[in-house]
């Protein structure tokens, strides 16, 4: 078996996903989808020090192909920022480099003034330890694109179980932090829905109050609209953007959505390859591209 | 015909045998096959080595003839099992066990790799994506293979009338031997096999139920366990 870092494991059954229901909850809460005096919203959201992040000559393989030669680029703290490029250019590496999905070949990644990938000891920089993941991973919180709620835990299960095990929260305060989440996003009369009783859009959404139930501090969202039907897209998106609005989180967003990338981000970088081809606010790279490549390909996405 | 029924109390008796050898076997084959079977899943060599060498060797070697081996060989090389009956739930569950650590193993791979990564997202444990979302899912996956082991390992019990216990098999063999009655005899051990066979499945369907509650897949009343076994036992078999 794995080897395990010992976890607070208060002995529950599995019944307590149901003893966790609320007697009222759904009535208090029905008045219209959201609410946009955003009052709520705000409390639920994590605030403060948001670090920055700085990419140092990175290098990822996948085999011998070569998908980040030696890529610099940086955020700075707060900072918003989406990936544009064509399907292979490395965007969603860079996203699960930093979420830790994907191993580093070379190079270093700054998330505030600690090394993500590698620890300091006696004076030398070596690879990380389980341990020091671990402490990394606190600040970043990423969000899928096929949404990876857990099918066997109902809604609210999902947006507590990570603050109660792995924050150490207790149950009242996960409890009461995730209601307020889920009414965020417009879904407080679904906390004891499973996921696969949710459309595409709601599990989104769950997900992205999932995601920020842990309080992270860099958000990562990769391709989140790209699996929904049309008609939903919109309702994630508003949603998103009231969060960029409202929060102060260093984002990064892989997107295909040219107007939700100009609206969300302070700035964009267009890659290819495995490197940055051109970067800038996101009206001067929509508005008025420098690179030949980068008019390319926004013709190609704006066509299709 | 009614020396059958005459001898109830000696069919009762085997039954009972059957049943305590069919429980106990599963029990350690539960055991093996989730420490096995997780073990085949670790990150470490050794680990999957350990489940290898395990599931080879007691899938490839016949339930009778280690059955034989713990009863008549390993006494003399000095270890003495005291009971016939330990020694037939070791090579019950050994054997079963086997299978059911390749089921654990499959099941926990089986687990769609996204899952993986967001409990990698949400920051837990090594320990903690294994119990708190790997292996409930993998469960899910498990429960149908496993009911059939279960009810393999039932039958397969039929052998331990061979180092001298008297369960279900030896009772119609006896009951056959003493009234030269062969139809009935064994008719009726085949029905009694039968029978145990389909509580056993009510079982198995019972845990399916929770499950797919556990997934969202039925609406989930309040699972009071006494209102959903009160139901089982005339609805389980078509539900």
């Amino acid at each position: 078996m794995p080897p395990t870092d010992t976890a607070p494991e208060a002995p529950t059954p599995e019944e307590s996903e149901d003893a966790a229901a609320p007697a009222e909850g759904v009535s208090t809460e029905k008045k219209g989808a959201r609410k946009e005096d955003g009052d709520g919203a705000a409390a639920a959201l994590p605030h403060g020090d948001a670090p920055g992040i700085r990419f140092e000559k990175v290098v990822k393989r996948f085999g011998s192909n070569v998908v980040l030669r030696e890529l610099d680029f940086a955020v700075e703290p707060g900072e918003r920022v989406t990936l544009i490029g064509p399907s292979g250019s490395g965007k969603t590496t860079i996203l699960r480099l930093l979420m830790t999905l994907e191993k580093l070949d070379d190079g270093v990644i700054w998330i505030g003034d600690d090394t993500l990938w590698h620890m300091d000891k006696g004076g030398r920089r070596v690879p990380a330890n389980q341990k020091h993941l671990h402490e990394m991973r606190k600040q970043v919180g990423m969000v899928f694109q096929q949404f990876n709620l857990f099918p066997n835990m109902n809604v609210l299960r999902n947006l507590t179980e990570g603050p109660v095990r792995v924050l150490g929260a207790s149950k009242d305060e996960a409890v009461e932090r995730a209601r307020g989440l889920l009414d965020m996003v417009g879904l407080a009369d679904k906390e004891n829905a499973h996921p696969s009783q949710l459309s595409g859009g709601q599990q989104q959404r769950v997900a992205i109050a999932r995601a920020l139930a842990m309080q992270p501090k860099v958000l990562l969202l990769d391709e989140v609209t790209s699996a929904l039907d049309p008609e939903l897209v919109v309702g994630v998106q508003d949603l998103l953007r009231d969060i960029a609005r409202e929060s102060d989180l260093t984002m990064l967003c892989v997107t295909h959505e040219m107007n939700f990338a100009r609206d969300i981000s302070n700035r964009v970088l267009m890659f290819d390859q495995g490197q940055i081809v051109e970067e800038g606010p996101p009206d001067r790279i929509f508005g008025e591209p420098a690179e030949q490549r980068t008019r390319e390909f926004l013709q190609a996405v704006l066509a299709s | 015909m009614s020396v059958v029924f005459d001898s109830h109390e000696q069919w009762l008796k085997g039954a009972w045998l059957t049943v305590q050898l069919t429980v106990y076997g599963c029990a350690l084959a539960l055991v093996l096959a989730l420490v096995f079977g997780l073990a085949g899943t670790s990150r470490h060599v050794w680990m999957r080595a350990l489940n290898r060498v395990y599931v080879e060797f007691f899938r490839g070697t016949a339930t009778l003839v280690l059955l034989y081996w713990f009863f008549y060989a390993l006494p003399l090389v000095g270890v003495q099992i005291d009971s016939k009956m330990t020694c037939a739930v070791l090579a019950l569950g050994l054997n079963v066990g086997a299978y059911g650590a390749e089921v654990v193993r499959g099941s926990i791979l089986s687990v769609p790799k996204a899952q993986f990564e967001a409990t990698i997202a949400l920051n837990f444990t090594p320990f903690q994506r294994m119990r708190r979302v790997l292996l409930p899912q993998a469960f899910a996956l498990m429960l149908p293979p496993f009911g059939n082991l279960v009810i393999e390992l039932m039958k397969g019990t039929a052998i331990v009338y061979t180092i001298g216990l008297v369960d279900l098999t030896k009772v119609s063999k006896n009951i056959q031997g003493f009234s030269g009655d062969t139809i009935g005899p064994f008719t009726a051990v085949l029905v009694l096999y039968f029978v145990i066979a389909q509580v056993l499945q009510l079982f198995v369907r019972y845990a399916e139920r929770r499950v797919d509650r556990m997934l969202g897949r039925r609406p989930s009343r309040d699972p009071s366990l006494s209102a959903v076994a009160a139901g089982a036992p005339g609805a389980g078999v078509a539900g």
